[in-house]
């Protein structure tokens, strides 16, 4: 209860305030601040109760139990919770406003092999919808182009900025691929029947994806006369600078995505989806295949899988020892701002919540090749985190109150509290 | 000898016997052939339960003069002597498509979908057709006729297979020697229907299976109307069905849940349907034998599947796996609820494929004189033709078969196939049997040969020694013809012999490897062994996985019952102003809550410890789309004669799955593809249970309207509707609602009215019976139907989805509708930009009653997280949040005074949860209805292993059939259709 009085406060402060289309970016953190008493949870399973935490200049510069020196500007957080900025990988957001506005729609290009097509130059930092991912604890993301067979390349962006360059975090990281299937749905619309059934042209499709690997590789290795701009976006996956971040479901399609990519020479190999990883973790450990998991929040594939299946299949691959992180690459991007939900659902899988907390923390950062500054909360690292009432894995208990990108500190206000708070006035004759 | 005189018989039979007396004939003289043929020493199935020893058939002019034991045979008689044989009446098939070309789609044109008919002077719907007639389109297909012929196959029914209303059929003796005139026995035998459109009009309306069944009522009761003489213009498709009145009414169904729809429309204007069913009514069976329907059914077993492949078994659902185990049972049941039932080679590839079905029946135990009813004396009586079909008794068509032995039995050779007194041949009954085995001398060498099989299709098995050697084998006109081949070697010897007329023994030429041309000689030494496969079959018994309830995965081997339970010591979530009580008991008893108190006693009922854990009402989902086989009739702009009712899916695994996240009750709403959508169904989630089961007794009246871009059809290609402005829904609105007045104006009048069930709903809403649940978003349209409704003196229910209500909560306060919305969604289309999280609890403050709804199969089962958004987003507290998914939507549904709450005296519809119910930690451990538990956390444990074992079972079974030489097919997958506001279905 007292959480949700100091959100009456905050309305109460806030109500009447001129309202902007969207939140003006912080400015560079000025000075030292220092969250106190609250329990900081680190984001690589370990917590700190009662905590110190000291970031200047945008980085953590100590963290600590409550012996830990403060400076600067100090906020009293005893008794609430901090974490780690939480990163959302493999979505479209910023590149798509409204989903049925085919004008604000920039996520898929026309093309089946186009690693050359860049989602950052197209990132709306200025969108409604990633700004409502800030209330969440959801701060960083992977801007991810959609469709094709190579869909494109992606940047991670942090989520307060004026532009695309300003919200880079990581620029060009990954190219993403969708894995044809071994099955394919029956096109009712052309007067096939409905279901799955073989998909005749698997190995035809295969042998265009190696194709394209080769000719990459040679174009790359010099002596081209002629520039291919899609041949040059790959370069980066096999010097390991850029990772392939490929989407499949089904276990054969892993395998094979696994043997045929590092078989032609690709460093890093990352999957996306993988809901039939658990049946083939030995495999995916041997070739060292982080895999980032569909959201929790949704159904079985199958009709005769475990009703929770999707709810506890992230906590069976760390089991087995892999890398995990969460994404819900599927879904309507003003979804993700329910990521920390998605870890939450493991909990009642019986998974601990710091362990829950790194796959859409630590072990995230760590997959996308930006843990040297995010995903944690540990000195030398970037101050990007936040402060909850409570539980941030909890619904009723994510309340933010205060967020720093950078140790720049965000406004949490949003286009929808902005509506609150307006009709809220309305009502109480404000 | 014997063959001289069937030479003479057809030879005379095809010059005379059935020229018409009145017609003139130049290309000779009239001459008259008044001989009979009869056919002695035969075992006679005169019926299939009448069958005689030794009997005589006795035919002239293509029909049974005679048969029985003691038949006088008259002078001018050719007797046949069938001594050893079998005489079975012909079969009767009464639903195909023979000799009648399959329409063609109609190509599409322009950008939007057609809405109005494309005829004049017919039924407003063109998928509605009685007036056609197969008659019209009836060219006899000799080829077809011969394979139906092979199958055993005199008589066949046809039509033309296409659309609702598919006009009548053709009854066609399946007789090559004679015209139309004479083998056309009925050119209106039957009026046949079905619930899919036709392919040849593009007329949007029905989109849907309800539409379908909205539309044939509708149809019934145009007719009725324009019967009465009410209507001044001309319906020859009316005209059509009045004059067809009278003739056997046959629906294609397809399904066991489309039988019991059929039979539901049959019941209700006493339409007597004789129903084609789908081949799976064994699962269902109770409720088929109680439609006390006639049936045809189909033999459509389906093949095994290839599983070989691990990748690919995957795909196939335990659903399909135990179908293919399953499905042969489906004659053996009906027939032992003694269901009167035809057999229909409908939806095989060939009628070839008869036998082996059959085959798959009788080992599933089907009993063969039902069989022979159903392929004979039931389809003729179904036709309405007894006195002319299906049995051997005298003056019936001479139509009959003659077999080496059972007709149903692999072995047997059928000799001939007689219609209308008109022999066609099947196998040359002179050949003999030259079945046994043999010692065969050639090139020196001394191999065994094993003839075995049916002795009209003879199979060959040759060793040298303990060295076998594949063989082929052909035999006909006496004349055998024999190759094998030494695979080691690489060494094919061929021979030919004719066989001759005595002695057990023959010999011809063989040709040797090596070109060289030499004799044999085969002495027979014996009996035929039985071929392996043979010994194969015999050995493998049928065994079949039991049906569940129902009959998919996680279905209950038997149907869960209610119990009298104490919960003990839980934390109690009352939805009630008793608000969350601690360390409280709930005592469940007779399907209802008996006692809510401290340290009651069991007093029988088993105790469940409730230590650390919530007891709750059951979830109530006020939008669901869930449970259903069809969401949306997108055909015209008002639906509101269909009704989700008609199409509720209780096999749907999602309901399993929302019981397994405390879901107890749903709505399930008609799309929002149009202004006024279609009726509800309001479900109690009994799985296990049948669809009638899972509709609430006495359920409230609910109807889906929508508005906004769905209605306008703004996110896909169509132009031509109307509305396509808001501006339009109004008047919509408007229209059909002064239309229902002064429809209920009229029939309460007592005058004669044209009964119309779409504006039956819609007065039902004036009259404040049926209720409306609309789905909305922005202000200004949620304002506008609220005026309309005032205008027209009632009440909107409920605002579905409403994310822009908190812009007019105090407005929607007055009018006293309610709000059942999403916690948190948004930004999917471009009228929901304003939609914010804190819409809940905004409308919560000013006093309207609002729940938090899914139109999501997956969010469903979660609905109690996405309640706990409010306390994050708008600062709920914990308590108000639990009712917006419990309470909250029982008032919505009217149905606060059964379920929604722990109070004594209501229904015992609750979930114990492992924890905080509003926590993303919390998991549903048993899900109760009715004080029957449908779900059980433990008891899904084992559901798990149980579906795992039995798979595997199932899986060796099929890797079985095909090593054993069974057919298969690749492994498939279903695609489930997930249903939301939009799909268009």
């Amino acid at each position: 209860m007292k959480a949700i009085k100091q959100i009456l406060i905050v309305i109460a402060v806030s109500v009447g305030l001129q309202s902007y289309a969207q939140q003006t970016p912080a400015p560079a953190q000025s000075g030292a601040i220092t969250i106190k008493g609250a329990t900081a949870h680190i984001g690589n399973g370990t917590v700190i109760d009662n905590s110190v935490i000291v970031f200047e200049n945008g980085s953590i510069t100590a963290i600590g139990g409550s012996d830990t020196a403060s400076k600067g500007r100090v906020i009293d957080a005893t008794g609430k919770h901090v974490y780690p900025g939480f990163i959302a990988p493999a979505k479209s957001l910023g590149l798509i406003e409204v989903n049925q506005v085919r004008a604000s729609n920039d996520e898929d290009e026309i093309g089946e092999f186009i690693p050359n097509v860049r989602s950052l130059i197209a990132y709306n930092a200025e969108s409604k919808v990633v700004e409502s991912m800030r209330p969440n604890g959801v701060l960083i993301g992977q801007a991810t182009p959609q469709g094709g067979r190579i869909s494109g390349t992606s940047s991670i962006v942090q989520f307060d900025a004026w532009n695309w360059e300003d919200a880079a975090v990581k620029v060009d990281d990954g190219v993403h691929m969708n894995w044809p299937g071994s099955y394919s749905r029956g096109r009712w619309w052309l007067g096939e029947s409905r279901g799955w059934k073989p998909n005749k042209d698997y190995s035809k499709d295969l042998e265009e994806i190696k194709q394209y690997l080769r000719n990459s590789k040679a174009y790359n290795a010099a002596g081209n006369t002629s520039k291919n701009e899609g041949f040059e976006a790959m370069k980066g996956l096999f010097d390991g600078s850029k990772k392939l971040y490929i989407y499949t479901q089904g276990e054969k399609e892993m395998i094979d995505a696994v043997t045929l990519t590092k078989g032609e020479g690709v460093k890093d190999v990352v999957i996306v989806g993988g809901y039939e990883a658990y049946k083939i973790i030995p495999f995916l450990k041997q070739h060292n295949i982080p895999v980032l998991v569909r959201q929790t929040h949704s159904l079985p594939m199958r009709a005769d899988d475990d009703y929770d299946l999707p709810y506890k299949l992230p906590k069976i691959l760390v089991d087995g020892g892999l890398l995990v992180g969460l994404q819900n690459a599927s879904m309507s991007n003003f979804q993700t701002r329910n990521l920390p939900f998605y870890a939450g659902q493991l909990v009642g899988q019986g998974m601990d919540k710091e362990t829950a907390l790194k796959l859409i923390s630590g072990n995230t950062a760590k997959i996308l090749g930006i843990d040297n500054k995010y995903g944690t909360l540990e000195v030398g690292k970037s101050a990007t985190l936040f402060i909850s009432e409570g539980d941030a894995l909890d619904m009723r208990t994510n309340i933010v109150s205060h967020a720093f990108i950078d140790g720049r500190e965000l406004s949490l206000e949003t286009h929808q509290t902005e509506l609150w708070k307006r009709y809220m006035g309305k009502y109480s004759g404000k | 000898m014997k063959k001289l005189a069937l030479v003479v018989v057809v030879f005379f039979s095809f010059s005379f016997a059935f020229a018409q007396d009145y017609f003139p004939k130049n290309d000779g003289v009239k001459e008259k052939n008044t001989n009979y043929t009869a056919f002695t020493n035969a075992k006679i199935y005169i019926t299939p339960t009448q069958i005689v020893e030794n009997g005589t058939l006795l035919i002239r002019d293509g029909k049974v003069v005679a048969s029985g034991k003691s038949v006088t045979i008259p002078k001018n008689t050719i007797v046949i002597d069938l001594e050893g044989k079998h005489i079975y009446p012909s079969f009767i098939d009464p639903y195909t498509g023979f000799g009648v070309e399959k329409p063609k789609r109609a190509q599409g044109q322009g950008r939007s979908p057609q809405y109005e008919a494309s005829r004049k002077g017919f039924y407003w719907n063109d998928h509605i057709m009685p007036e056609n007639k197969a008659i019209a389109k009836f060219e006899y297909d000799k080829k077809k006729a011969s394979d139906f012929r092979k199958a055993g196959f005199g008589v066949v029914n046809t039509h033309i297979m296409d659309g609702i209303a598919r006009g009548t059929g053709v009854l066609v003796a399946l007789n090559d020697e004679d015209d139309a005139a004479t083998r056309i026995l009925d050119d209106a035998s039957a009026q046949f229907f079905s619930f899919s459109k036709s392919v040849t009009s593009r007329q949007s309306y029905p989109s849907s299976l309800m539409g379908s069944m909205a539309l044939l009522r509708q149809l019934h009761w145009d007719l009725d109307w324009y019967a009465k003489g009410n209507t001044n213009t001309k319906d020859r498709s009316l005209d059509a069905l009045l004059a067809n009145k009278g003739l056997p009414a046959i629906i294609e169904a397809g399904n066991k849940s489309n039988d019991l729809r059929a039979d539901k429309i049959s019941d209700q204007f006493n339409l007597n349907y004789i129903i084609v069913g789908g081949g799976d009514e064994y699962e269902l069976i109770d409720e088929i034998k109680a439609t006390n329907a006639q049936y045809i059914i189909p033999l459509n077993f389906p093949d095994a599947y290839d599983v070989s492949d691990p990748f690919a078994a995957k795909y196939i659902s335990l659903e399909d796996m135990r179908n293919w185990n399953q499905a042969p049972v489906n004659p053996k049941a009906l027939s032992d609820k003694g269901v009167t039932f035809a057999l229909t080679t409908h939806e095989l590839k060939s009628p070839s494929e008869l036998q082996g079905k059959m085959k798959k029946a009788f080992e599933y135990g089907f009993d063969k004189t039902q069989a022979l009813k159903a392929l004979t004396t039931i389809p003729a009586q179904l036709l309405g033709k007894s006195d002319k079909l299906g049995s051997l008794q005298p003056g019936r068509y001479a139509n009959f078969l003659i077999t080496s032995g059972d007709v149903f039995d692999g072995e047997t050779t059928m000799y001939e196939n007689w219609v209308q007194g008109r022999k066609h041949v099947i196998t040359d009954m002179g050949q003999k049997d030259i079945r046994g085995k043999y010692s065969l001398n050639a090139g020196g060498k001394t191999y065994e040969l094993n003839i075995s099989g049916a002795a009209g299709k003879p199979k060959a098995e040759v060793k040298l020694g303990e060295t076998k050697f594949p063989a082929k084998l052909e035999y006909s006109d006496n004349w055998v013809v024999l190759s094998f081949k030494d695979e080691e070697k690489g060494e094919s010897f061929r021979s030919t012999a004719i066989i001759p007329n005595t002695g057990n023994n023959f010999s011809g030429k063989m040709v040797l490897p090596t070109g060289l041309e030499t004799s044999f000689t085969a002495v027979r030494t014996g009996d035929a062994e039985a071929s392996e496969k043979k010994h194969k079959e015999k050995e493998s018994t049928v065994e079949m996985v039991p049906v569940t309830f129902p009959n998919v995965g996680y279905g209950f081997k038997s149907k869960p019952q209610p119990q009298n339970i104490l919960f003990k010591n839980a934390t109690v979530w009352t939805s009630e102003t008793a608000g969350v009580l601690p360390n409280t008991d709930v005592l469940v008893k007779n399907g209802k809550i008996s006692k809510v108190g401290k340290n009651l006693s069991a007093a029988g009922a088993t105790v469940v410890d409730a230590t650390g854990k919530h007891l709750t009402a059951g979830i109530i989902d006020e939008h669901s789309h869930i449970a259903a086989l069809s969401i949306n009739e997108s055909g015209h702009n008002s639906s509101a004669e269909v009704s989700i009712e008609d199409v509720v899916d209780p096999e749907d695994i999602d309901i399993y799955r929302n019981l397994a996240g405390g879901v107890t009750s749903i709505q399930v709403l008609h799309g929002s593809a149009n202004p006024i959508g279609g009726r509800s169904a309001i479900l109690k989630l009994k799985w296990g249970e049948n669809a009638e089961n899972l509709i609430y007794d006495n359920s409230p009246k609910f109807i889906k309207f929508a508005l906004g871009e769905n209605v306008k059809q703004s996110n896909w290609q169509s132009f031509s509707r109307f509305p396509q402005t808001r501006m339009g829904v109004e008047q919509l609105y408007v229209n059909y609602f002064n239309r229902a007045k002064e429809y209920d104006a009229k029939k309460k009048s007592g005058q004669p009215f044209r009964y119309d069930e779409e504006m039956e709903v819609l007065a039902e809403i004036l009259n404040g019976e049926r209720f409306i649940s609309c789905h909305s978003y922005v202000q200004s349209e949620i304002n506008m139907l609220m005026k309309v409704a005032e205008k027209f003196n009632f009440r909107v229910n409920t605002f579905t989805h409403i994310l822009e209500g908190y812009k007019v909560a105090d407005k929607m306060a007055d009018h006293g509708v309610g709000g059942s919305t999403f916690s948190d969604w948004w930004a999917y289309k471009y009228e929901v930009n304003d939609a914010i999280p804190y819409n809940a609890s905004i409308m919560a403050s000013q006093g309207v009653t609002v729940a938090i709804n899914s139109d999501d199969g997956e969010m469903s089962r979660r609905l109690n997280q996405e309640a706990a958004k409010s306390v994050k987003y708008g600062g709920m507290s914990e308590e108000e949040a639990w009712k917006m998914v419990t309470i909250n939507p029982a008032k919505l549904l009217h149905l606060d005074d059964r379920t929604g709450s722990i109070k004594e005296g209501k229904d015992a519809d609750l979930v114990l949860w492992s924890d905080h119910p509003l926590s993303v930690y919390a998991k549903a451990e048993k899900t109760m209805i009715d004080g029957t538990v449908y779900f059980d956390i433990e008891k899904d444990k084992a559901q798990r292993q149980a579906i795992q074992a039995e798979r595997a079972k199932l899986i060796n079974m099929m890797l079985a059939e095909k090593n054993g030489g069974g057919k298969t097919q690749a492994p498939r997958g279903k695609e489930k259709i997930r249903f939301e506001c939009e799909t268009i279905n």
